[in-house]
């Protein structure tokens, strides 16, 4: 029998979400709605004029093949950040799981890069990289290898990928490592005592139970790949070599605020917040259903 | 009663006013400049309040040239614009078509009753700001144009008479040969590659960059760029970029931190960065004019400039824009423009402050400084020479920054990768097009 507590009437709930449904309201839902509407626009940059083209802004985009091969740079872009995002994150985790010295130490030094922003750490590690100062780029020179990000597209994504990832492994770190210690100790005592190694018990009761966690930061490092990489794109390789690392949110940007083509800038955020809507549906709908609580 | 209070009031400071001292009228300058040349112009705005008390200037940086644009086109749009603006030269066509956001700058200087006498100012700087029917609508301010740094010390050092004549590409072709034979690491690169290698490439040589006069003749203008004449000239430099001649170095001016440590022998890059090369190259450098292809007709024609102009800003009263044309006026004054120009490599905007540097001897001082203006003025600009007036350009000049680098990276031929570029660059135009009309 489900406990339910209920209230008498609608007036307290109303009040009670009512905060959260103006700041959505005034932070999302006005402004998703003012994208959507300008979508069909196409307006001067000074908002002198515009013109209603119905849904022409969607018709130029997708029959631009620069823009849709700018679906395939983002899906790799994406899956690869979130990648390299989570597994070295859940790796470090497990191993600061099993220390017993000096674990805090381990733990702030670990946490710390998520303190930077990420156009600081793209500026970072465009440094580092450059083909003319940079340190890494000097040394894989000296083994032989000549690094040229500025010409090569496979190593400019390999590089901005690399740079968005860094600081987001100490974000999951955190999730990775608090979803640990709440693996309770009996079972995989238990485990222990019927002979199944470290890795055994890793990969057959803890990954398990962390799958609530990991279901999390997936959806949530997707979106961060989607949108809040953009600062460490801007700063390392604007996009380029050619349209290599041109990824759907750094063509809103270089449309809307290089271009001052608002309206297709307006069409391809209506056309991102679709893509993202439906990718979260896909995964609470297909993905959820594997995630033990 | 409100109505009432707020009369008293204003009764009461217009009877105050002319008893305390006349207040100064404030007006907003909005800058995409930082260091040095943001210190240079606060130089200048300083001078300016200090040399009279009626108007007060306050200059505020606002970002790079994309960033400062954005900045008064959002302001515009809430209301808030500043009187001045500093727009960079590509978006000069993005400033023209918003008729109703600006005051063209002759507008101004008529009503303020100051001298302003257009013909005072180069015809090749001003030739981008300027309607067909010869109306300025914006003042140049930074102006530059392309030039040839030479490394004299690589050239010496590859067994290459330092003195040897660079005037033309096939000249600069067997010296690069010579320099990568001597084994070095980077013979010649580039900033700005749009810039040097299609925009003024095409002026210099006298075929167009677009139709419609690049833009000059109306909105409908077609990118023409993917000419045979470019085309050999892209194939030739891919060609250099194939054989470890050109290292590219990216789309901006990084290549300029190659050429000032040393690294490169030859950089073709904007007169403005004769300061930054002459504060910091350990050797002996030298500036030459742009090499042109020998044997095409009309070659060298003149380069063309890029740089910024400061726009005026619709929507204030007569006062503060009577306070904009002093300021205009003083800026364009001989001295203030010939510090200017010596100070920074920006060309002179008015012939007046050109004849105040060569006069004060600044010229054999610093020799190749005055290569740059030499270059825009010795011929009258051509159609195809008086600048480009084309909308969305700054996105175009991304366009053809891929392009370029699918050129130098080998994965498409010259040809291939302009007729794309132009492909894509005319798409844009139209829907400049339709958003303008």
């Amino acid at each position: 029998m489900e406990k339910r507590v209920t209230f008498r009437g609608w007036f307290l709930p109303l009040c009670l979400i009512a905060p959260q449904i103006v700041i959505s309201a005034v932070f999302f839902f006005f402004p998703a709605g003012q994208a959507v509407w300008q979508s069909l626009f196409i307006p001067d940059p000074f908002g002198l004029s515009s013109q209603f083209v119905g849904l022409g802004n969607f018709k130029y985009l997708l029959g631009d093949p620069y823009y849709r091969a700018s679906f395939v740079t983002t899906a790799i872009f994406s899956t690869l950040v979130t990648l390299a995002s989570m597994i070295p994150a859940l790796f470090l985790a497990v191993l600061a799981d099993r220390l017993v010295k000096s674990a805090g130490v381990y733990r702030t030094l670990l946490i710390w890069p998520y303190a930077v922003a990420p156009a600081v750490a793209g500026v970072l590690w465009m440094f580092m990289f450059n083909t003319r100062v940079g340190v890494v780029a000097w040394y894989l020179g000296q083994l032989g290898y000549d690094w040229n990000h500025v010409l090569d597209g496979t190593e400019a994504m390999g590089l901005v990928v690399v740079a968005s990832s860094w600081g987001r492994i100490s974000y999951n770190f955190l999730f990775f490592f608090a979803a640990l210690q709440a693996v309770p100790r009996s079972i995989i005592e238990a485990a222990a005592i019927d002979g199944a190694r470290f890795w055994r018990r890793f990969f057959t009761i803890v990954l398990p139970l962390l799958s609530p966690t990991t279901f999390f930061l997936l959806v949530v490092n997707i979106v961060y790949a989607f949108f809040e990489t953009f600062g460490v794109i801007h700063t390392i390789t604007a996009g380029g070599p050619q349209q290599a690392t041109t990824i759907l949110v750094y063509k809103v940007f270089s449309d809307g605020f290089v271009g001052q083509d608002l309206g297709s800038s307006a069409a391809q955020s209506v056309i991102l917040l679709g893509v993202v809507g439906l990718l979260t549906v896909l995964q609470f709908k297909y993905i959820e259903k594997r995630v033990h609580y | 009663m409100r109505n009432l209070a707020f009369g008293a009031l204003l009764a009461a400071t217009t009877a105050v006013a002319p008893l305390t001292a006349v207040a100064q009228t404030e007006i907003q300058f909005w800058h995409a400049f930082t260091g040095r040349l943001a210190e240079l112009l606060d130089a200048q705005v300083a001078a300016f309040n200090a040399g009279q008390s009626d108007y007060k200037v306050t200059a505020t940086p606002k970002g790079n040239y994309s960033e400062a644009l954005n900045a008064g086109i959002a302001a515009f749009r809430a209301g808030e614009q500043p009187q001045i603006l500093q727009v960079f030269e590509v978006g000069t066509a993005t400033m023209m078509g918003a008729k109703g956001a600006i005051k063209p700058v002759y507008e101004v200087m008529e009503q303020s009753g100051l001298p302003f006498d257009p013909k005072a100012y180069l015809a090749a700087v001003t030739g981008y700001y300027t309607t067909a029917e010869g109306q300025m609508l914006s003042l140049p301010y930074n102006s530059s144009t392309q030039v040839l740094y030479v490394n004299r010390d690589a050239l010496t050092g590859a067994g290459i008479d330092p003195d040897t004549d660079l005037s033309t590409w096939q000249n600069v072709d067997a010296v690069l040969g010579q320099l990568k034979e001597a084994g070095h690491a980077c013979p010649y690169t580039t900033s700005w590659q749009s810039w040097v290698h299609l925009e003024s490439f095409s002026a210099y040589h006298n075929v167009p960059f677009a139709t419609q006069a690049n833009g000059f003749g109306g909105l409908d203008a077609e990118l023409v760029f993917n000419g045979p004449l470019q085309v050999q000239h892209i194939a030739k430099l891919g060609e250099w970029a194939r054989d470890g001649k050109f290292i590219y170095a990216g789309r901006r001016n990084e290549a300029g931190a190659n050429f000032r440590a040393g690294t490169c022998a030859l950089f073709t890059e904007s007169s403005a960065g004769y300061a930054g090369v002459k504060a910091e190259a350990q050797f002996d450098f030298q500036i030459r004019p742009l090499p042109y292809w020998d044997g095409v007709e009309g070659a060298p024609q003149n380069t063309i400039i890029g740089g910024a102009s400061l726009w005026v800003m619709a929507g204030h009263d007569a006062e503060e824009y009577k306070g904009v044309a002093a300021f205009m006026n003083f800026l364009s004054s001989p001295e203030v423009q010939a510090q200017w120009h010596q100070d920074t490599g920006y060309l002179p905007i008015t012939y007046a402050a050109g004849e105040v540097t060569r006069a004060a001897g600044f010229y054999e001082a610093n020799p190749g400084t005055d290569i740059a203006v030499i270059q825009m003025t010795t011929k009258e600009p051509t159609e195809n020479s008086k600048g480009l007036r084309l909308g969305s350009f700054d996105q175009i000049r991304a366009i053809i920054d891929e392009e370029l680098e699918a050129v130098w990276s080998g994965d498409k031929d010259a040809q291939a990768a302009l007729d794309s570029a132009v492909a894509r660059g005319n798409q844009l135009l139209r829907r400049f097009e339709q958003a303008s009309n």
